[in-house]
C-alpha cells in the first residue's frame, strides 16, 4: 500500500505578488526604487571589475594552451649523447635541440597546420641529440586550433604549448612560425593565475 | 493675500547686463561638457567600470575629442528633410536652454567694485513661468527636429516628447505653487530669501518629489528617456541630425538638465544661501546644483525605462492627483498660518 499516488505531496503552493493598484503599489514603487538606488550605490564604492586589457591582463590558467614552443636541452641537463650518433659520442647535449624531426606531432595534428622536413646531423654541425634533426619546422597559426596533441604525441618533449595568446598579425605570412621563431622565448610573459584567482 | 511680484524697481545698466549674458554663456558652456564627462565617467562606476579614460589624464579630454569629432563630420541632410527647418531647430534648443538658465540665481544683489550688481541674469517679474515658457518653447526645437527630419522614427520621438512634455508639465508647474504660495513671490531671488529659516524640502516634500520626477521627465532623463528610447526608436527625434546640429540637440539637453537642477536648488534647498558671507553664495549654489545633477546620474543608473503607457498613466494617474492633494492641503495651511 506504499505505492498509492498521493496528490498533495506532488503539489506546489504559489506565492503570488499582491495585487497592482492602490496606495499600496505606490509604497511598493517608492520602495522599490529605493532598494535600486541602494544597490547602484554598492557597485560604485565596489569598484571597477575592468582588466585594462593591453596594459593589465587576464592571467591564465597553468594548463592554458596558447603558443607553442620548441625546447633545447638545457645547460645542466646531465645527459650525454648516445653511442650510435657519430664521432661525438659522450659529449653533453647542452644547448642541443630536443627536436629530432621525427614528424610525429605533424602526424597527431588534426589541423594539419605543422610542417616538418627533417635532415640528417652531421658530426661538425650538430643540432639535435638526435641522429636527425627538424630542418624546417612551421606551424601555420591561423590553422592551429591549440588542442595540444602534437604535445601528447611528442616523444622527447620537445613541443610544447605555452601560455601566450597575443597572435594576432596583419598578414597571414607573417602568421606561419618558423623554428626560430618557436624556440625564442615569448617577448612577454603571459601572467599565471594563482590559486583561488 | 497678494501676491508680490518682483521688484522691477531695481534696474542695472547695459554694459552690466551684457557682461552677464557673457557669463551665462560662458558658464553653461563649459560646464556642460564637465557634465558630460562626469555622467559618463559615474556611470561607469554605477556599472563597475571606469568611464572613458584614454583620452588624456583619466579621459578629461574625452568631450573635447567628441566635439572635435562632431565638428569633423559632414553636415547631411536626408532627401525626405526640410534643410532650413533641420538648421533651425538645434539653435531653437540651444537658445531656450540658455534663456531659461539667466533666471536661476546664484546670489542676492551685491556691490561689486561700487556697483549694484544682482547675482542672476534676469529677475523678471512672472519669475518661474518665464522658465516654463521657455521650457515649452524647447519642445518647439524637438518638435521641428523630429518633423522636419522626415523620418518616421524621428516623428515618433517627436511626438513622444511632445505628450511626455504636455503631461509632465503640468504635474510640475502644480507642485510649484504650493513653493509660490509659501513664498509669495513669482521671483527666484525672492523665493530663494524666503527659505532663510527652512529650506522648502522640509515642509513641502511631496512638492520636491513631483518637481524632481516632472523634472526627470522634462529633460528626457531616464527612466523618462521615451523620446530618444535607443533601442527602439534608433535615438529619436535626433535620430537623422549629424555632426555638431546633433551636438547641439544633445548640449541643449545637458543645459536643460542644469536648469532643472538650479531650478531644484533654488525652489527646494535654499538657494545661495549657506553659512559664509554672501561672497560664497555662487558657491552654495554651484554645490546644490551639483548635488541634484549627481542625483540625476545615480537615478539614470539605477532605473530602467517605463513604457509608454506607463508614463502616460504615471503622469495623469499619480502625479497629477498628488500635485492637487498637495496644492489644496498648501492653500489651507498657508490661510490658516497667515
Amino acid at each position: 500500500m506504499q505505492n498509492i499516488y498521493q496528490p498533495e505531496k506532488d503539489t506546489i503552493t504559489v506565492e503570488r505578488g499582491p495585487d497592482p493598484g492602490g496606495a499600496g503599489a505606490i509604497w511598493r514603487a517608492f520602495s522599490a526604487t529605493l532598494r535600486g538606488l541602494r544597490t547602484t550605490l554598492g557597485r560604485l564604492f565596489e569598484g571597477p571589475a575592468t582588466i585594462q586589457y593591453p596594459e593589465e591582463k587576464t592571467p591564465v590558467y597553468p594548463r592554458f594552451r596558447g603558443r607553442h614552443k620548441l625546447h633545447r636541452f638545457e645547460n645542466d641537463s646531465g645527459i650525454s649523447l648516445a653511442g650510435n650518433s657519430g664521432s661525438s659520442e659522450g659529449a653533453s647535449v647542452a644547448g642541443l635541440e630536443k627536436c629530432v624531426g621525427c614528424s610525429l606531432c605533424v602526424a597527431a595534428c588534426p589541423a594539419d597546420c605543422i610542417r616538418v622536413v627533417a635532415a640528417e646531423n652531421t658530426p661538425g654541425d650538430r643540432v639535435s641529440a638526435g641522429e636527425r634533426y627538424a630542418e624546417v619546422y612551421e606551424i601555420n597559426m591561423t590553422r592551429c586550433i591549440f588542442c595540444g596533441y602534437c604535445e601528447v604525441a611528442c616523444p622527447f618533449d620537445a613541443i610544447t604549448l605555452g601560455h601566450e595568446y597575443e597572435l594576432s598579425d596583419y598578414d597571414r605570412s607573417d602568421l606561419i612560425f618558423t623554428k626560430e621563431m618557436l624556440l625564442a622565448d615569448p617577448i612577454e610573459r603571459t601572467p599565471l593565475r594563482r590559486e583561488g584567482e | 493675500m497678494t501676491l508680490t511680484l518682483a521688484s522691477t524697481s531695481f534696474a542695472e545698466s547695459a554694459g552690466v547686463m551684457v557682461i552677464k549674458s557673457l557669463v551665462i554663456f560662458a558658464f553653461l558652456l563649459t560646464v556642460v561638457p564637465m557634465v558630460l564627462l562626469l555622467e559618463r565617467k559615474l556611470l561607469g562606476r554605477f556599472q563597475n567600470r571606469y568611464g572613458p579614460n584614454r583620452v588624456g589624464p583619466y579621459g578629461l579630454f574625452q568631450p573635447l575629442a567628441d566635439v572635435g569629432k562632431l565638428l569633423g563630420k559632414e553636415s547631411f541632410f536626408p532627401d525626405t528633410g526640410v534643410p532650413k527647418l533641420m538648421a533651425l531647430a538645434p539653435a531653437i534648443a540651444i537658445f531656450t536652454a540658455i534663456a531659461a538658465f539667466a533666471i536661476i540665481p546664484f546670489g542676492p544683489v551685491v556691490n561689486i567694485f561700487g556697483t549694484e550688481v544682482g547675482l542672476y541674469g534676469i529677475d523678471v517679474n512672472i519669475g518661474i513661468l518665464y522658465a516654463f515658457a521657455f521650457g515649452s518653447l524647447a519642445f518647439y526645437g524637438l518638435m521641428l527636429g523630429g518633423w522636419a527630419s522626415g523620418s518616421k522614427y524621428s516623428f515618433l520621438g517627436a511626438m513622444r516628447s511632445a505628450a511626455q512634455l504636455i503631461s509632465y508639465e503640468v504635474s510640475m508647474s502644480l507642485a510649484l505653487i504650493g513653493v509660490i504660495m509659501m513664498a509669495g513671490s513669482l521671483s527666484l531671488v525672492d523665493i530663494v530669501q524666503a527659505q532663510h529659516d527652512v529650506w522648502y524640502i522640509v515642509p513641502q516634500f511631496v512638492g520636491f518629489l513631483i518637481f524632481m520626477i516632472a523634472g526627470f521627465a522634462e529633460t528626457n532623463r531616464p527612466p523618462f528617456d521615451l523620446p530618444e528610447a535607443d533601442a527602439e526608436l534608433v535615438g529619436g527625434y535626433n535620430t537623422e541630425f549629424g555632426g555638431m546640429r546633433f551636438g547641439s540637440f544633445f548640449m541643449a539637453e545637458y543645459m536643460n538638465m542644469i536648469v532643472i537642477s538650479g531650478l531644484i536648488a533654488a525652489l527646494f534647498l535654499g538657494g545661495y544661501l549657506g553659512p559664509g558671507p554672501v561672497g560664497l553664495s555662487p558657491l552654495w549654489m554651484v554645490l546644490k546644483m551639483f548635488a541634484v545633477v549627481l542625483f540625476f546620474i545615480w537615478v539614470r543608473a539605477t532605473l530602467p525605462r517605463l513604457r509608454y503607457d506607463q508614463l502616460m498613466s504615471f503622469g495623469w494617474k499619480v502625479l497629477l492627483p498628488l500635485a492637487t492633494l498637495n496644492l489644496l492641503v498648501t492653500a489651507v495651511v498657508v490661510v490658516l498660518a497667515s
